[in-house]
């Protein structure tokens, strides 16, 4: 699968499959996409990587072990639903919304980041562990 | 639309159980991907879609199905995919250690009583 | 084990504040509970089933708090010393903590089920405590005999409150006890008291279930001082006199509690004189204490019902001279068991000189535990004796006390004048006292005991006398003092001692004799619990010969044929098979779509080779995306793509690895044809159900709310996405950290490598044991 055209074309592929998985996380909650679907799309990115490059690459790259960005997600998610009963005493994962320069925020949106990075996190994983060892 | 899709879960169900049914733990494995394709469609369908779709919904989606049913699937989807993947990690450990993928000759937890010699012969272990 | 010179870690020390602070809070209640204002607190937990976290102090309570505090404090104090060097002190020292903190909860619950679940949790940890040294398989041994039969008992005993709470109409301790809804009349009666006895009397070791308590001397002697003297083991005693309001005063109580508590009173002050280990004669006459104290509870006082219920003065006074006296001695016996490297008697004597300090307090405790005056043991002797010569079943009652208390005397000189007094034996490494926090603890229970002997006015005021008025549900007028002159109870007194002297004088003649009778004896409590346990194991071998053919596909067609035929039989038996009364317009491209997914699952059972089945496999998933898209799921269908993608990755990556299906050992024909009938009775089943749920209306209530509030509460325009996030932001946590735990998991499975390394040779070095009894099956 090591060809030239695979590695020069990914080389170029991985950052727009980078940036689009972003652009269909941002958008996900009024248009079709979300954490999911960003996170997966990313984790395709990276897989394409690993077949190219190898497993190798890939952890130089991430520069860190992929169950840390899983771990890191949860973290967020479990802190973004921890804002609104710190901030209002509503319910544990209850929103909480206000508004920056007239773009409503929210934590739904944190909690979204914290599910794309749970997927990317948890693939890679998946991927990486068959990689190497397999 | 509701039967066509019924007869295809129907369909799905019945290929996934026959593999899982084998001996041979690559297509147990494979027939649990079935199984949760089969598993999504029937929520889809049971949550209601609305018929008389045609291929108008090629042009923007026309049709409304139910979005808790979505949501639904949206996560069960990762959730059998995770899944899947670790039964196939599990599979692929277990060849590893057994040297078989055949499941009648994996007794290591549950050995063949005493008195009975295994009635099994390890075919499933490549030479 | 210990290392003079390793540290005592700090946190072991500071943590003796935690019982220390609660005493004092506890101890700050004493007025206003004396006073007759019971605490109360109560947060809601379960309040649809009538359970409230609801804690609740009063007289009975609070003696036992304090009690379980007070003790807990020098037991902690006394374990830093004694664990000193031991590697896992702060595993040791949080299962103490944690203990102590669910007796507390025990005593102080309101509601019966908060009760039960505290009283488990002490079961839980207790297990953990006795079988603290894992290594040693006496040790786990007792710690599973423990855990089953208190664990068994409590499991009657949650029956049996069950039945208690609906007859009495509430859970709650408090409006059980200010009811008269009259429980000895209701039809359930005996079966309560049978379940709620069962679980008192299995903790609190009663005969025939005593035989726990001696095994769990295998646990670290702070845990026996802790746990087998002042408070787990008391806890049924506590549950007997907690209910007795309740369901007390019958005639089926006082006979039970009263038969019960006698016989195991005096079987055990027996067996502890023909022991020789120090703590297994503690635990004995720990034993004994249970049954005097359950004795008491139940003993029906024959003089009129407006007279002082001096059983539960007697119950009460003697559960809190037996905690003052009985943790001293156990936490002097351990000191011993340091210092001089043996708890066995007939190689102790003439540690006078090298203990000072824990020869003082021994002696404090064990002239308490004889009875003698000014002690509170005296004080509490001669309220046991006036009790049950004032009892219905008098010369027996006294009799059974008598003989018990004259055993117990005996047994006291032999735990503290055999040891200490005496010619030390020769050959024996010279013993030392131990540091102070060994001995200070004891010191400080046995002055205590001298000082409610000598002040028993104040101890009865302030503290027994409303924990007596809580057992018997009145406050008793009673008049505590040290003297009561020259009486039946003193006469009794001065016979139990001079018996007790007497046997210690002739202890080799009667400990034979005991010992003798004792070895007649067909069948003990052990016996019977190894019996039990070697049947339910046989009984599973044969059961799982039966239930389990170790074939995997096997079980799998049982259960998919009796999911099938289950299913399919309630559609036909309801009738509700439905066929859609039209056939729809169904158009081409889904037509096309479902025929070529439904053709890629059939090659996906028939091909022979892997690379096939694989693409099989991501038709079936792309074409199913296809399908959400066409209903305009749109987010459904791009993450079902996607996973779709990383499917065939990912199998590819493994599948390959693996040998092909050509090698796969085929069935038969018969075994082929029965899969595929059961195969497609699943999915006929599956296709019937779905026409049947899709054939009725949908109810689009929760879809309907998500979509009018997704916009103005959610400022979300993607429906799913709102719900995935917002609405239902708690399942897609759950769901997520699924995700995360498979993907750790998968790649902790994938990069193990069993294999006995030089780990595993050290873990084998430290417990030899443990590698020994469980050996781990060898996968070849």
């Amino acid at each position: 699968m090591n060809t030239l055209v695979l590695r020069v074309a990914t080389r170029i592929l991985l950052p727009l499959i980078l940036v689009s998985s972003i652009f269909m996380l941002l958008r996900g909650h009024n248009q079709p996409g979300g954490g999911f679907v960003g996170g997966l799309i990313a984790s395709i990115g990276f897989s394409l990587h690993v077949f190219v490059s190898g497993a190798e690459a890939l952890r130089r790259m991430l520069r860190t072990d992929p169950r840390w960005i899983a771990a890191v997600g949860l973290g967020v998610a479990i802190i973004s639903g921890l804002v609104g009963p710190y901030a209002s005493g509503t319910p544990f994962l209850t929103s909480a919304w206000t508004s920056v320069g007239g773009v409503k925020v929210g934590t739904p949106l944190v909690f979204d980041v914290g599910v794309y990075l749970v997927v990317v996190g948890a693939m890679l994983t998946f991927i990486l562990g068959i990689k190497e060892q397999g | 639309m509701e039967l066509i899709n019924a007869a295809l879960v129907g369909v799905l169900m019945a290929s996934s159980v026959y593999l899982m049914l084998s001996r041979n733990l690559v297509r147990f494995v494979l027939g649990l991907a079935l199984l949760s394709h089969a598993a999504n469609l029937l929520i889809f369908t049971g949550g209601g879609i609305t018929s008389s779709i045609t291929s108008r919904a090629a042009d923007g989606a026309t049709a409304e199905s139910d979005s808790l049913a979505q949501a639904l699937i949206l996560t069960a989807i990762v959730i059998s995919f995770s899944l899947f993947t670790f039964a196939l990690v599990l599979a692929f450990r277990t060849y590893e250690t057994l040297e078989t993928v055949d499941t009648d000759a994996m007794r290591a937890a549950e050995p063949e009583p005493s008195g009975h010699p295994g009635r099994t012969d390890p075919s499933g272990r490549p030479s | 084990m210990e290392k003079a010179s390793a540290r005592v870690p700090l946190y072991s020390r500071l943590v003796v504040a935690l019982p220390a602070g609660l005493f004092v809070w506890f101890a700050s209640m004493v007025p206003s509970v004396a006073g007759g204002e019971a605490q109360f607190a109560s947060i809601g937990w379960l309040p649809q089933l009538g359970v409230d976290l609801a804690f609740h102090v009063d007289g009975l309570g609070l003696l036992f708090a304090l009690l379980i505090t007070g003790v807990g404090t020098f037991i902690l104090l006394y374990a830093s010393e004694y664990m000193r060097g031991h590697p896992q002190v702060g595993r040791f020292t949080a299962f103490l903590v944690a203990f102590m903190l669910s007796m507390l909860g025990v005593v102080l619950s309101d509601n019966l089920i908060v009760l039960f679940v505290f009283w488990e949790l002490t079961t839980l940890t207790s297990f953990l405590l006795i079988g603290y040294s894992h290594g040693d398989s006496a040790a786990r041994r007792a710690a599973l005999q423990s855990l089953i039969v208190t664990g068994a008992g409590a499991l009657a005993m949650l029956a049996g409150f069950v039945l208690l709470g609906n007859a009495a109409g509430s859970y709650s301790l408090r409006e059980m006890l200010a009811g008269d809804s009259d429980l000895a009349g209701h039809p359930a009666y005996v079966a309560m008291l049978v379940l709620v006895l069962a679980g008192a009397f299995t903790k609190s070791a009663q005969f025939p279930f005593h035989f726990w308590l001696p095994n769990a001397m295998a646990a670290p002697t702070p845990v026996s001082a802790y746990l087998h003297s002042a408070t787990m083991v008391k806890a049924g005693v506590f549950l007997l006199a907690r209910l007795n309001p309740v369901l007390g005063g019958t005639d089926e109580w006082g006979m039970t509690l009263t038969g019960f508590g006698a016989f195991t009173a005096v079987y055990s002050a027996a067996v502890a004189l023909t022991r020789t280990d120090l703590k297994q004669i503690l635990a004995y006459t720990t034993l004994m204490a249970l049954g005097v104290c359950v004795m008491f509870i139940g003993l029906p006082q024959s003089r009129g019902a407006d007279e002082v219920p001096l059983g539960a003065v007697a119950a009460v006074a003697f559960v809190f001279v037996h905690a003052l006296y009985k943790a001293p001695l156990f936490m002097v016996a351990g000191t011993i068991d340091h210092s001089a490297g043996t708890r066995d008697i007939r190689s102790l004597g003439g540690l006078r000189k090298a203990m000072p300090w824990s020869l003082l307090a021994a002696a404090l405790a064990a002239l308490s535990m004889s009875g003698v005056p000014p002690f509170a043991g005296f004080v509490g002797k001669e309220i046991l004796y006036s009790s049950a010569i004032g009892s219905t079943y008098g010369v027996a009652a006294t009799a059974a006390i008598v003989t018990a208390n004259a055993m117990i005397v005996s047994a006291a000189l032999l735990v503290v004048a055999v040891p200490f007094l005496g010619q030390s034996p020769a050959t024996r490494p010279t013993p030392h006292e131990g540091r102070w926090p060994m001995w200070i603890g004891s010191l400080v229970l046995g002055v205590a005991a001298l000082g409610a002997g000598l002040f028993p006015r104040l101890a009865f005021e302030w503290l027994l006398l409303p924990a007596a008025g809580a057992v018997a549900g009145r406050q008793p007028h009673f008049e505590a003092s040290l003297w009561h002159g020259f009486n039946l109870p003193f006469a009794l007194s001065v016979v139990t001692l001079s018996a007790g002297a007497l046997a210690y004088w002739q202890r080799n003649r009667l400990t034979g004799a005991l010992g003798s009778a004792l070895a007649r004896l067909p069948v003990t409590g052990d016996s019977a619990y190894d019996w039990l346990m070697n049947g339910i194991a046989r009984v599973s071998v044969v059961h799982t010969r039966i239930v389990q053919c170790g074939i995997q596909r096997r079980y799998l067609l049982i259960v998919f044929a009796t999911l099938g035929a289950s299913v399919l039989t309630t559609l036909v038996v309801k009738g509700v098979i439905a066929w859609p009364a039209r056939i729809p317009d169904v158009s081409f491209v889904e037509w096309l779509l479902a025929i070529l997914i439904a053709a890629s699952a059939l090659v996906t059972i028939r091909s022979h080779s892997r690379l096939m089945a694989i693409v099989a496999l991501g038709v079936v998933g792309t074409g199913i995306a296809l399908i959400f898209l066409l209903h305009g799921a749109s987010d459904v269908a791009m993450t079902q793509l996607m996973v779709e993608t990383l499917v065939v990755v990912i199998v590819a990556m493994v599948l390959l690895k693996l040998p092909g299906f050509r090698r796969e050992v085929r069935q038969t024909g018969l075994g082929r044809w029965r899969d595929a009938i059961v195969s497609c009775v699943v999915g006929l089943t599956t296709t019937l159900v779905l026409l049947a749920v899709t054939a009725e209306p949908s109810h689009r209530r929760l879809t309907e709310y998500f979509q009018k509030t997704a916009v103005p509460e959610g400022f979300g325009a993607n429906v799913v996405n709102v719900i995935l996030v917002d609405f239902r932001g708690l399942d897609t946590l759950g769901e997520i950290s699924v995700l995360a735990l498979a993907a750790v998991s998968a790649y902790t499975l994938i990069n193990w490598r069993p294999r006995r390394s030089a780990r595993a040779a050290a873990r084998s070095k430290a417990f030899p044991e443990a590698e020994g009894a469980a050996k781990p099956e060898t996968l070849s």
